[in-house]
Formats: C-alpha cells, sequence, structure tokens
C-alpha cells in the first residue's frame, strides 16, 4: 500500500522540479516565483512533520514552528556573519597593515550588531564562523529543546489541549526571548541578508534553483523517512498512542518514550525545512515564531487530511500558495456596491470558514479525495 | 505452591471514599481464580492496582518467583513483567486491522528502536495466524477491527492478551456479550491457560463461575469477604447477605 504511493509523490516532485527548473531557464517564471515555491516545498516539508505527529501520533502540538524558525535562525548566523566576515575583510584590505583577526571580529560585531547598538560577537555565535558547525547546530539546538521539553511534558503524562496549550506557550516565549536586544539575535530585526549565500558569485536566478533543488531533495527524504515511520509496526504503536495510548502501555510499549522519538524527530524535520526556507525568503525575525504561526501549519494539515502524508503536502501547497496570492495584493477585489471585498483582509475569514467547514464536513480534508486513509 | 503475585494489605481512597480497603490476596504460578463481588466492590480498582494504573495509598504487591515490587514500575514495565489484562470493555485498535492488532500483542522488543527496525518474520506471521485461530478470527484477520461483532473483540482481546504471553492474566468480565456457546469456548480456553499461568477472571454471571471450577474470592468493600469453593463461600452467611441475598 505504502510503496506505490511513495513512488507516485516521489515522481510529481520530480517533475515538478524539473519543469520549474526549465522554467525559470527559458525565463518564463520570475526568480522571486522559483523563491516562493522552493519556500513553498519547505513548507510542505514541515507539514509533514505536523502530520507525523499530530495526524498519526494524535500529539496537537502548536509549537512545531518554533523549531522550523531555530532551523533559520541557525543557518541564518553563518550566512550572515560569513557574508560580513568577507565585506569586513575586502573593507580593511586597503589599509597598509594586513588586518588582524581581533580587527576583524571588531568590524563584523560592529557591522551586525550596529542595529542593535553592540560591537560585540555574543557567546551564541561562537560557531557562526563555521557552516559544518552551524549545520550541526540547526539539528542539536531544536533537537535538543524538543527533547527536553518533550521529556518534561511527555513525562507528567500532559497530553491533549493542555499539552497543545503547554506548546505554544514554548513558541510565544521563545519569540519573546528572541525580541529582546539582549538575546544576542539582533532583536526584532531578526537576521537579513540570508538570501547571499557566502562564497558563492552565481546570481540569484542561479541560487534560486539551487535552493529549489535542495528544497525538493529535503521533501522527498523526509517523505520517505515519514512512510517507512508510518508504515509497519512503528506505525502501528503510534497510531494506537493516538487512539488509546492507556491500552497501548498495558501491551508493554514506553508511550512516553515512543511521543518524545516522535516529537523529537518531527521537530528536526521542521528545523531542517526551516532551515532551507529562511534562506529563500531572505530573511527572520522573531515574529516568524510567534504562535500563530503553529497554529496555522495546523490548519495547513487539518485542510489537507490528516493522517495522510500526501494529504499534509496537499494542504500545505494549496493554502499557502492561495495565502501568498491573496494576500499579494493580485487577487481581485470584489465590488459589491455597498461594500468591496478586498482579500488582503478577507482572506483570513475565508480560510478560517474553510477549517471550520473541512473540520465540520469533511473529517479527511482535500487527501480524503484521493484515497482510503489509515 | 508458591504465590506468583501476593498483595498485602493494599488500601486506596478516592476523594475520601475507600474503594480497596486492607486488601490481601495471593495467587499461585499455575491457578485459575475467580474474583467475584457486588458492583463497585473494588474488583476493577483491584486490577487497576496490579497493572500499575491506580497506586496505592499502602500496602505492597509483590510478583514473580523472586518477589518484585510492582509498585515502583510503570504500567509498561508490568506488562512487559508478564502481566496482561483484558478491560471490562473490549478495547482493541479499531482503526487498525486484526492482524495489526495482534501483531502489535506478539511478545517482542517493545522500544521504539527496536519496533522501528522490525520486520516480521515467516514465524512471526505464522505466529499471528495461529493465534487468530484459536480465538476464531482466522478469517477475518485482514478486517478493520473496528467491524468485528462485541463477541469478535473480545476475542480479539483474549487473542492479543495470548500474544502477550503473560505469566498472569487479569480478566475482567469477560462473558459480557457472549452468546452461549462463545461462554463455553471461553471457560474451556481459560481452563486451559490455567496449566500454564495464573488466571484470574472477574465474573458477575454466577454460572459462569461454576463452570470454570475454580477456588473463588468474594469481595466486598474492598476487601476480600470470603475466600474457597464455590459451594463454600455461598454456604458463608455473610456472602449471603451482601451479594447472593440481593
Ligand atoms: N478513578 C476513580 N475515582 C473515583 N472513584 C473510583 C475510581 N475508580 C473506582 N472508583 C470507585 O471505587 C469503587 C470500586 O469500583 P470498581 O473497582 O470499578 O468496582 P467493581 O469493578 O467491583 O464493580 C466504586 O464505588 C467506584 O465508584
Ligand atoms: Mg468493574
Amino acid at each position: 500500500m505504502r510503496h506505490p504511493s511513495v513512488l507516485i509523490f516521489l515522481s510529481c516532485l520530480a517533475l515538478f522540479t524539473v519543469a520549474v527548473t526549465v522554467m525559470a531557464q527559458a525565463g518564463m517564471v520570475s526568480t522571486s516565483f522559483v523563491k516562493t515555491l522552493g519556500m513553498t516545498l519547505c513548507l510542505c516539508l514541515v507539514a509533514l512533520a505536523m502530520d507525523l505527529i499530530w495526524g498519526y501520533a494524535g500529539i496537537l502540538s502548536l509549537g512545531h514552528f518554533a523549531f522550523f524558525g531555530l532551523g533559520g535562525y541557525m543557518i541564518g548566523m553563518w550566512l550572515m556573519y560569513a557574508r560580513t566576515e568577507g565585506i569586513v575583510v575586502q573593507s580593511l584590505a586597503g589599509s597598509p597593515l594586513p588586518a588582524t583577526p581581533e580587527e576583524i571580529r571588531q568590524g563584523i560585531g560592529t557591522q551586525i550588531f550596529g542595529v542593535v547598538g553592540g560591537s560585540d560577537i555574543p557567546w551564541v555565535w561562537s560557531f557562526a564562523h563555521s557552516l559544518p558547525l552551524q549545520l550541526l547546530l540547526v539539528v542539536l539546538v531544536p533537537g535538543l529543546l524538543a527533547l527536553v521539553f518533550g521529556w518534561l511534558a511527555f513525562r507528567s503524562r500532559v497530553t491533549g489541549v493542555y499539552l497543545s496549550i503547554l506548546t505554544q506557550a514554548m513558541t510565544l516565549a521563545l519569540a519573546l526571548y528572541l525580541f529582546q536586544n539582549d538575546s544576542g539575535l539582533r532583536g526584532n530585526n531578526g537576521l537579513s541578508g540570508l538570501q547571499n549565500i557566502p562564497g558563492v558569485t552565481a546570481g540569484q536566478d542561479r541560487v534560486s534553483v539551487w535552493l529549489l533543488w535542495a528544497s525538493a531533495l529535503a521533501l522527498g527524504l523526509g517523505y520517505i523517512l515519514c512512510s517507512i515511520m508510518v508504515s509497519g509496526k512503528f506505525g502501528s504503536v503510534i497510531r494506537a498512542i493516538r487512539d488509546d495510548e492507556q491500552r497501548v502501555r498495558f501491551l508493554g510499549y514506553p508511550v512516553e518514550g515512543y511521543k518524545l522519538f516522535v516529537f523529537t524527530l518531527t521537530a528536526i524535520i521542521a528545523a531542517i525545512a526551516g532551515a532551507l526556507y529562511y534562506p529563500q525568503a531572505g530573511i527572520i525575525n522573531p515574529t516568524e515564531l510567534m504562535p500563530i504561526a503553529s497554529i496555522y501549519l495546523a490548519v495547513w494539515v487539518a485542510i489537507g487530511g490528516r493522517g495522510r502524508l500526501y494529504g499534509a503536502v496537499i494542504g500545505a501547497a494549496v493554502v499557502s500558495l492561495l495565502s501568498s496570492w491573496f494576500t499579494g495584493g493580485r487577487a481581485p477585489s470584489i465590488p459589491l456596491g455597498f461594500y468591496t471585498i478586498n482579500w488582503v483582509d478577507w482572506w483570513q475569514v475565508l480560510l478560517g470558514l474553510t477549517f471550520v467547514l473541512v473540520t465540520l464536513l469533511a473529517p479527511g480534508g482535500i487527501g480524503a479525495l484521493f484515497g482510503r486513509g489509515r | 505452591m508458591s504465590a506468583l503475585l501476593e498483595v498485602r494489605g493494599v488500601s486506596v481512597s478516592f476523594d475520601g471514599f475507600r474503594a480497596i480497603n486492607n486488601l490481601s490476596f495471593a495467587i499461585g504460578t499455575a491457578e485459575l481464580r475467580a474474583v467475584i463481588g457486588p458492583n463497585g466492590a473494588g474488583k476493577t480498582t483491584f486490577m487497576d492496582i496490579v497493572t500499575g494504573k491506580t497506586r496505592p495509598d499502602s500496602g505492597e504487591v509483590l510478583f514473580g518467583e523472586v518477589p518484585r515490587s510492582l509498585l515502583r514500575m510503570s504500567e509498561a514495565q508490568i506488562a512487559r513483567a508478564g502481566v496482561g489484562r483484558k478491560f471490562q470493555r473490549p478495547t482493541v485498535f479499531e482503526n487498525q486491522s486484526v492482524f495489526d492488532n495482534i501483531m502489535m500483542a506478539l511478545k517482542k522488543p517493545r522500544g521504539p528502536f527496536s519496533v522501528l527496525r522490525f520486520r516480521a518474520s515467516k514465524s512471526d506471521r505464522t505466529r499471528v495466524r495461529e493465534l487468530a485461530d484459536e480465538v476464531g478470527l482466522a478469517p477475518h484477520l485482514d478486517r478493520i477491527s473496528g467491524e468485528l461483532s462485541h463477541g469478535q473483540k473480545q476475542w480479539l482481546e483474549i487473542g492479543m492478551l495470548l500474544a502477550q504471553e503473560p505469566r498472569l492474566l487479569l480478566v475482567d468480565e469477560p462473558a459480557a456479550g457472549m452468546t452461549l456457546g462463545e461462554r463455553e469456548h471461553t471457560t474451556e480456553l481459560l481452563t486451559r491457560l490455567a496449566r500454564t499461568r495464573a488466571v484470574v477472571v472477574v465474573e458477575h454471571d454466577m454460572e459462569f463461575v461454576r463452570r470454570l471450577n475454580c477456588k473463588v474470592t468474594v469481595l466486598h468493600e474492598g476487601s476480600v469477604l470470603a475466600e474457597g469453593s464455590l459451594d463454600h463461600v455461598t454456604a458463608d452467611a455473610r456472602v449471603i447477605e451482601v451479594y447472593l441475598g440481593r
């Protein structure tokens, strides 16, 4: 049952990526649209993680965008540091004496942290000079946060609505912390200029296609991983936990261990998605980690159809693309004579209504149109 | 006969109400025992305590040849130590097939990492089929268990219990919702199982208990009122008063 659907998905993904690449080369789609599509693939990946934790394991986490954002911050630090380093080194090259490492650090500090009134490089940037180390942090920081948070929450058997609220509190706390100037991550300015990959001279038209491919690869691998997890006995056990966790305990399965494992793994998937998303978005700031983002994630998965991997992907793709179309000001307003429906404002209402209707009338979501779920 | 399970002086209160009151109980390694008692006597709570779902306020619960306390173990650890439980209402995973339900229960490593690597071998599949056959569900292996009849779900749950290969089986009101033929099959199965392990059966139905033909423990208001053969306990004046006389 799983193999044909995985193959179909991977073929569609490959076809899509090749088609976009060809059209981008031919100048039929703009660079910014390629980026939008690449970002959409990243959103599909985080939706996949959400489906695994919510649709299959039954844990309605409303905090997974925190991990997505953290992943973005971790890669953003390297992008910003390495690029600034390049600029500083270049500007100091004009001086008669070769620049000391101290001068370079000073220069980088002033460039990056001038906006928050500082010039010292905070300790959280200790590894920002190294791409491999910072890539490791993309996995480690969100992974450890999820591990500690999940351990505390699951060990005390927090479930259902209480767990959802707790995850909201987590992402809110993290966002508020990042908003502070002395958090070391430039407060509400966030990290910017992330679209410029240090050491890469190719234009954005090329870079956007590379990132599209990287995002497609990550989504494809994520899909394979998730489909391995949900099929077979592991999938049986997590769906059983979703349906009746007490009964699973009496079968001898360490339920908390399973929850923690899925929670942490999905946090890492979300972080990787974020690390690919923000170089395409170009900027990340703490607003991205506000609780509403994680709620949207749940809405995408609900509309797409939870408990089906392709449902999550479809939901994320359809809703996020529609959302950027409606809020991008390109959707034509509807004049009613006495009132004009302006989609930038009314899109949220439409989305909210859709969510309510899908929940009430079609709990299987869009994915249910394509086949039976499990 | 040495005891496999020994419950000593256990008490538990819910909001001041003593559901279990200084209860002591022991069962041997290969023994069938019926536990009877009026509604609210604490039979289900007794099972909750043994399986780790409810923590007693005082007392001791020991399990195994080398007695180990169950009170410090989690539900899952107790289950892995060899205590299996059948619930009053049949509880199977309704969204999954009969095969998957039994496969999940099959005695195998339970940790997430070993389960992730698990691939069912030919002998695992054969074992699942045997178990399904034993509980009369062989023709229904691929069906979603939510579609089964009430009685079939009871059987599926019993099949899952067998798959766990427990050393102590706690069975809460197995005959509920079963036809006469199914009841006979159940008594036959329980008696057979009790030859190699300990089986505690909670039951309301006197006819069913009589057919089990085993030692009977009468619970009342959270403690043991009488113990012995069915004829012995039914002759007990206090038992007649609280239970049979009504
Ligand atoms: N979790 C609980 N909270 C409060 N009261 C409980 C709880 N579990 C059981 N009781 C009470 O304890 C008593 C014993 O219940 P139970 O063990 O279910 O009886 P039985 O299975 O013998 O009919 C009942 O009066 C019941 O209301
Ligand atoms: Mg009961």
